[in-house]
């Protein structure tokens, strides 16, 4: 929050941070595990306004009841500050971590491509699949199952390219991420 | 739910180690180790347990409300008046929702409340039971943090967090959800509060010792500087108060306060400039305006006070002191954000200030009290005096010039005109005398919450100023006050209108008064006798002073029906969207006032209309 808050006041600084530029931000966050979390998170978005681009959560510390969230969200500066800052009010939640201001971070997603198609297509689709290094984890006469992993943007790209060759399908877990280096959240 | 009279086992709280207790009985044994004495509530079918478990107990008493809305203001007036948690008690389903604004209202002020609400057993929870209301799914977002109890053993520990929770940091209200099952059941277990809170949740109190350092160094230099003081002094408790006006004293600084602050620094303090906001004072107003050092005090820049953001104090440096992080930096940027509680940091300032052997910029300051002076000269608060029709601001002058020798006066509001007159002419010389809703601005706050406060402090002088159309919207709990003698008073400003609203429709909407006439009200002075008050007009301003006497020697609830001028405003006033130099003034005023913004427009922009 210092650095950001001890900008030089300018008198059009509130206009500045108006008009300033949207930033996406990935951010880990760790809760205690317990009914209702989920909601108090996603309804902390939904009723102050603030976008979701993808969420993932799921118990990371079974001995001691803890999740760890993953939120990928869009916002200005101040509002990135905002949604922090919120988020540390709630009661459960242990930490938050702003991944994309930490350092560098390894972001990571896991999609299921079905895609049907039959001949040439069929064949080109496996191709490609190897060069992204999707493997085909089910398949049948005319149709296969791609599992991948991968940062976002090569995902979006494989599935831009299974578009033409009869993609009928696609489910992504959202990001998870982690800092890199040797220290934890 | 029949009704049983029959007495169950008395719990015997000396007996040997075999003892176990039901989960009413737990609540209770923790309510107790809590320091509740009073308890504000309502019953019904999935509560029943705790009501019995309460009729074979004498440490914690109940006060029967009419409606729970009344029961959560009436604790928000306790907790308010005296800085402990009030506690409610509600049933399931209808009671839980008839609670939620009370729960948004204690929210919005940061009031700490633990309300208790009973729901379906367990094994009913989604089967759409009688009375089931998802009540944590409804108050989630109305509430700093609540539970639902699905295992008795945690029942304890989960009640003394909840206290915890509710009064720490920054404070809140906290709910409860008790299935009826947990209620009826029977543990071995309980804990009493062990001290260490939670792992996830450690809000932070001391300040960073940099920060302090920053601000000094800022304060010193400061040419045009202003405190700003707000709730969260009142919240830090009656020492940060002091602190407050000493500092204010020792760097000799001008001080604003804001609806939720006043009674942080004596009103009758040459320092304080007022209240600033929408209906603050020329001088407040104009001092945020063109300050170059803004010092907010547990103030969050809320838009009542900042009014339109790009034109908001424009050359000024921010010092932003708030215990909860999340206020710094939300709608307005600052330079130097101090986290902690309003205490701690201000106990920092002073003794850097005297540390320093810290002088502000003399020079510079005199020139600055000498144009704030010119501003405190416009005299903003006046008003058209009429000795045939009483103004209401008349009304809360004489109340204030006739109560003001006593220590134990607490005001309590409604929302509206009267509300924010109250706050302007009434003068607060300490903490936690005045209660009125400010976050939310709900109205049929004021009489439930001075019921509460008249609970806390039965000797007190306690007054609800209140609107006609405010006051109706709890009036049951004229009966709440009937039964346990409670001697408060309605000062209703009766001017037949939604003051409020018709004043917006005045300046905004052509004059047009859509639906803000109240028609068909009723005989106040009946109406009290009725609940067993006494009843008292005035109509004439040579009757007001009788009638305010009157009203406190009697040594009963009363309710005064104030007639007053159906056309007075509320000056000055920021409209919505416009920055404090562009404040109204009243009719009284004679300066020359601006022109309007486009030709034949009102005072408020296009872009004003949207805003509430
Ligand atoms: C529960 C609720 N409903 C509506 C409003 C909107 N509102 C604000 S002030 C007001 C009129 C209040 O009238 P009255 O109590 O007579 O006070 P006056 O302004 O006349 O002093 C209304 C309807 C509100 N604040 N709260
Ligand atoms: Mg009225």
């Amino acid at each position: 929050m210092s650095a950001a808050a001890s900008r030089g006041s300018k008198p059009s600084k509130a206009k500045e941070a108006i008009v300033s530029t949207v930033e996406r931000h990935t951010i880990a966050v760790l809760v205690d595990n317990e009914p209702g979390i989920l909601a108090r998170v996603v309804g902390l978005f939904s009723g102050r306004g603030y976008n979701i681009e993808s969420l993932t959560v799921s118990e990371t510390d079974a001995r001691e009841h803890l999740s760890r969230i993953t939120i990928v969200t869009r916002g200005t500066p101040m509002i990135i500050e905002q949604i922090k800052a919120q988020l540390d009010r709630l009661v459960p939640v242990h930490k938050v971590n702003d991944l994309t201001v930490g350092g560098p971070h390894v972001e990571r997603e896991l999609a299921l491509i079905k895609v049907r198609g039959t001949g040439e297509k069929r064949v080109e689709s496996l191709r490609i699949a190897d060069i992204f290094r999707a493997r085909a984890i089910d398949s049948t006469i005319d149709s296969f199952i791609f599992e991948m992993t991968g940062s976002l943007d090569k995902i979006d790209a494989f599935i831009k390219l299974m578009e033409p060759l009869g993609l009928i399908e696609v489910s992504r877990t959202g990001v998870v991420a982690i800092a890199r280096g040797n220290q934890g959240l | 739910m029949a009704m049983k009279t029959t007495s169950a086992p008395t719990p015997d709280n000396t007996a040997a180690p075999a003892q176990d207790w039901t989960g009413s009985e737990i609540v209770l044994k923790a309510l107790v180790e809590q320091g509740v004495d009073v308890i504000f509530g309502y019953p019904g079918g999935a509560v029943l347990p705790i009501y019995d478990a309460l009729f074979q107990q004498n440490s914690i008493r109940h006060i029967l409300v009419r409606q729970e809305g009344g029961a959560v203001h009436a604790a928000e007036g306790y907790a308010r008046s005296t800085g402990k948690v009030g506690v409610v008690l509600v049933t399931s389903g209808p009671g839980a929702t008839n609670a939620v604004t009370g729960l948004v209202d204690a929210l919005m002020d940061s009031i700490p409340i633990v309300c208790l609400t009973g729901q379906v057993p367990t094994h009913l929870i989604g089967n759409d039971a009688f009375q089931e209301a998802d009540t944590t799914g409804i108050t989630r977002p109305c509430t700093k943090h609540n539970y639902l109890v699905k295992d008795i053993t945690k029942l304890a520990t989960t009640v003394h967090e909840a206290f915890h929770v509710a009064r720490s940091g920054r404070p809140g209200p906290v709910v409860i959800d008790l299935p009826k099952d947990i209620l009826v059941g029977r543990s071995p277990v309980y804990a009493s509060p062990t001290g260490t809170a939670r792992r996830s949740y450690n809000p932070r109190t001391e300040p960073d010792p940099r920060r302090i350092e920053e601000a000094l160094d800022l304060m010193m230099k400061a040419k045009r500087p202003l405190f700003y003081g707000g709730g969260g002094i009142i919240n830090s408790g009656p020492k940060a108060s002091e602190l407050y006006t000493q500092l204010v004293r020792a760097t000799g600084f001008p001080s604003t306060l804001t609806l939720m602050g006043l009674g942080a620094l004596p009103a009758a303090d040459p320092l304080f400039l007022g209240m600033v906001g929408m209906h603050g004072t020329w001088e407040s107003n104009h001092a945020m305006h063109d300050c170059d050092l803004m010092i907010a005090v547990g103030s969050r820049f809320d838009d009542r006070v900042t009014g339109k953001l790009t034109a908001f104090s424009p050359g000024s440096k921010k010092i932003h002191i708030d215990i909860d992080p999340s206020s710094i930096n939300k709608n307005v940027r600052v330079d130097v954000p101090v986290v902690g509680d309003c205490g701690k940091v201000l106990a920092a300032l002073l003794a850097g200030w005297k540390q320093r052997k810290a002088k502000a910029d003399g020079k510079a300051l005199a020139e600055w009290w000498k144009q704030i002076e010119q501003w405190r000269a416009r005299d903003c608060l006046r008003y058209e005096k009429s000795d045939k029709i009483i103004k209401p601001q008349y009304a809360l002058e004489r109340l204030y010039a006739l109560t003001k020798e006593r220590e134990d006066v607490f005001i309590t509001t409604e929302v509206g005109q009267h509300q924010m007159w109250a706050a302007q002419f009434y003068k607060f010389q300490k903490p936690n005398h005045w209660m009125t809703s400010g976050g939310l601005g709900t109205m049929g706050y004021g009489l439930p919450a001075a019921m509460g406060v008249q609970i806390a402090h039965p000797d007190a002088l306690v007054i609800d100023v209140a609107g006609e159309a405010s006051i109706l919207m709890n009036i049951q709990e004229l009966s709440t006050i009937c039964q346990y003698r409670l001697p408060v008073k309605a000062f209703i400003l009766n001017n037949q209108y939604m003051g409020m609203v018709r004043q917006w429709q005045e300046l905004l909407h052509g004059g047009r008064y859509s639906e803000s006439y109240m028609d068909s009200l009723p005989d106040f002075v009946k109406l009290a006798e009725a609940f067993h008050c006494v009843g008292l007009r005035a109509t004439k301003p040579s009757e007001v002073d009788d009638v305010i006497k009157e009203m406190i020697k009697v040594k009963k609830p009363v309710v005064v029906d104030m007639v007053v001028d159906q056309a007075e405003n509320c000056f000055p006033m920021i409209p919505s969207g416009a920055a404090h130099n562009e404040m109204l003034l009243g009719p009284a005023d004679k300066q020359p006032k601006p022109a309007p913004k486009k030709p034949g427009g009102g005072p408020i922009s296009e872009e004003g209309m949207v805003l509430v």
